[in-house]
C-alpha cells in the first residue's frame, strides 16, 4: 500500500501527512513539476500554501504538471484526500464542487474542532461509525466552504463550532463518485496521542481498508 | 491594449471585507454609506483583449463566486529608446 503526498513550493504539512499515511501503509513525497505518480495507490494533496496562494488559495497549484496527473488518477476512480490547502486546490481544479472563501471574521482560526460524521459510508469515513465525533485540529484563513448547488457533505462542524462560516458547518465534501474527499480541518495533525487526539487516524484508516479491498477485489 | 479586470463577490454572497469597511466608515463620520464590496483590481497589457474573458474564467477569477468586468482602457504604452539621446551639459 503506497500513499504519494504531493509537494508544492510553498506546502507546508506534507511531512506530517506523510508521516500520518506511514501510520498505515507506505508513503512517498511527489514533486508538483513531476507528473510521475511512482505507481502509488492513494494520493494526500496536503495542507500549506502552494505557490504562495497568490491570486486565490489553491488557484495557481490546480496548473502544476503533477495536478494533472492526479487529475487523470482521480478520473480513473483513484482516492484523492485534499487537506486544507489541498482542498482548496481539488476546488479550484474541479475535482470537487464548491469554493473556499476567506473565513467571516477574516482572522485565521487556529483550533481544536469536533467534527460531525455525517457520510461513513464514504472510502475516507469507513472507519468510522455514522454520527461520530472526530476532535481534529482546523488552521486557516480561508476555510469558508460555499457552492451554489447541492453538494455531497461527509463531515460537518459540531453545533455552535463552525470556526469559518461555512455553509450549512459544511467541513468535508467528497465529488459525486466518492473517490475525491476534501476538508479544511488537517487529521493528518491528530494521529498521535501526544497532539491530544487519534481521531485524525481513522481517515487513514479508511482510505487503507478501502484500498486493500480494491486489491482484493 | 490596456485592460483591467473588476473583480467583485458575487451578489449573494457573505462579504466580510465590504462589511468591515461599511461597518467602520460610520465610525469616522462617514454616514450615509451601504452596500460595499471590496474586490479586486487587475490590469494587464494584451496583444489580443478577445482572450481576456476566457483568462478569467480560466485563472483571473473563480467565477463560481466572483463576478467580473473587463474595461478596455487604452493602448499599452510601450516605452520607446529615445533615437537621438541628447546629452545634456
Amino acid at each position: 500500500m503506497k500513499f504519494g503526498v504531493v509537494r508544492f513550493p510553498g506546502s507546508c504539512d506534507e511531512v506530517d501527512a506523510q508521516l500520518a499515511c506511514e501510520r498505515v501503509g507506505d508513503a512517498v513525497l511527489l514533486w508538483h513539476a513531476d507528473r510521475d505518480l511512482q505507481g502509488v495507490d492513494g494520493v494526500v494533496v496536503p495542507g500549506g500554501f502552494s505557490y504562495g496562494d497568490y491570486l486565490r488559495a489553491g488557484a495557481i497549484a490546480r496548473f502544476a504538471p503533477v495536478m494533472e496527473s492526479v487529475a487523470e488518477f482521480a478520473r480513473e476512480g483513484g482516492l484523492v484526500l485534499g487537506i486544507c490547502n489541498g482542498f482548496q486546490v481539488l476546488c479550484e481544479a474541479g475535482l470537487l464542487p464548491g469554493a473556499l472563501l476567506p473565513n467571516e471574521t477574516l482572522r485565521f482560526v487556529f483550533r481544536q474542532v469536533n467534527l460531525q460524521v455525517v457520510d461513513s459510508g464514504t472510502p475516507f469515513t469507513r472507519a468510522c461509525a455514522p454520527g461520530d465525533t472526530l476532535s481534529i485540529p482546523t488552521k486557516h484563513a480561508s476555510g469558508r466552504y460555499f457552492s451554489p448547488a447541492p453538494v455531497d457533505v461527509v463531515l460537518r462542524y459540531a453545533p455552535g463550532e463552525n470556526p469559518n462560516g461555512s455553509q450549512d458547518d459544511i467541513a468535508g465534501v467528497r465529488n459525486e463518485a466518492g473517490n475525491v474527499f476534501g476538508l479544511m480541518p488537517h487529521p493528518e495533525h491528530a494521529v498521535d496521542p501526544l497532539t491530544g487526539s487519534v481521531d485524525g487516524l481513522k481517515i487513514f484508516e479508511s482510505m487503507r481498508a478501502s484500498l486493500t479491498s480494491r486489491v482484493a477485489a | 491594449m490596456r485592460v483591467r479586470v473588476l473583480v467583485s463577490p458575487k451578489q449573494g454572497i457573505l462579504d466580510p471585507q465590504g462589511q468591515a469597511v461599511e461597518r467602520a466608515l460610520p465610525a469616522l463620520g462617514f454616514e450615509g454609506v451601504a452596500n460595499v464590496h471590496v474586490g479586486r483590481l487587475i490590469e494587464l497589457d494584451v496583444e489580443d483583449p478577445s482572450q481576456v474573458p476566457a483568462m478569467c474564467d480560466a485563472l483571473l477569477t473563480n467565477p463560481l463566486v466572483e463576478d467580473y468586468e473587463i474595461v478596455e482602457t487604452a493602448p499599452a504604452p510601450h516605452p520607446q529608446p529615445a533615437a537621438h539621446p541628447q546629452h545634456l551639459s
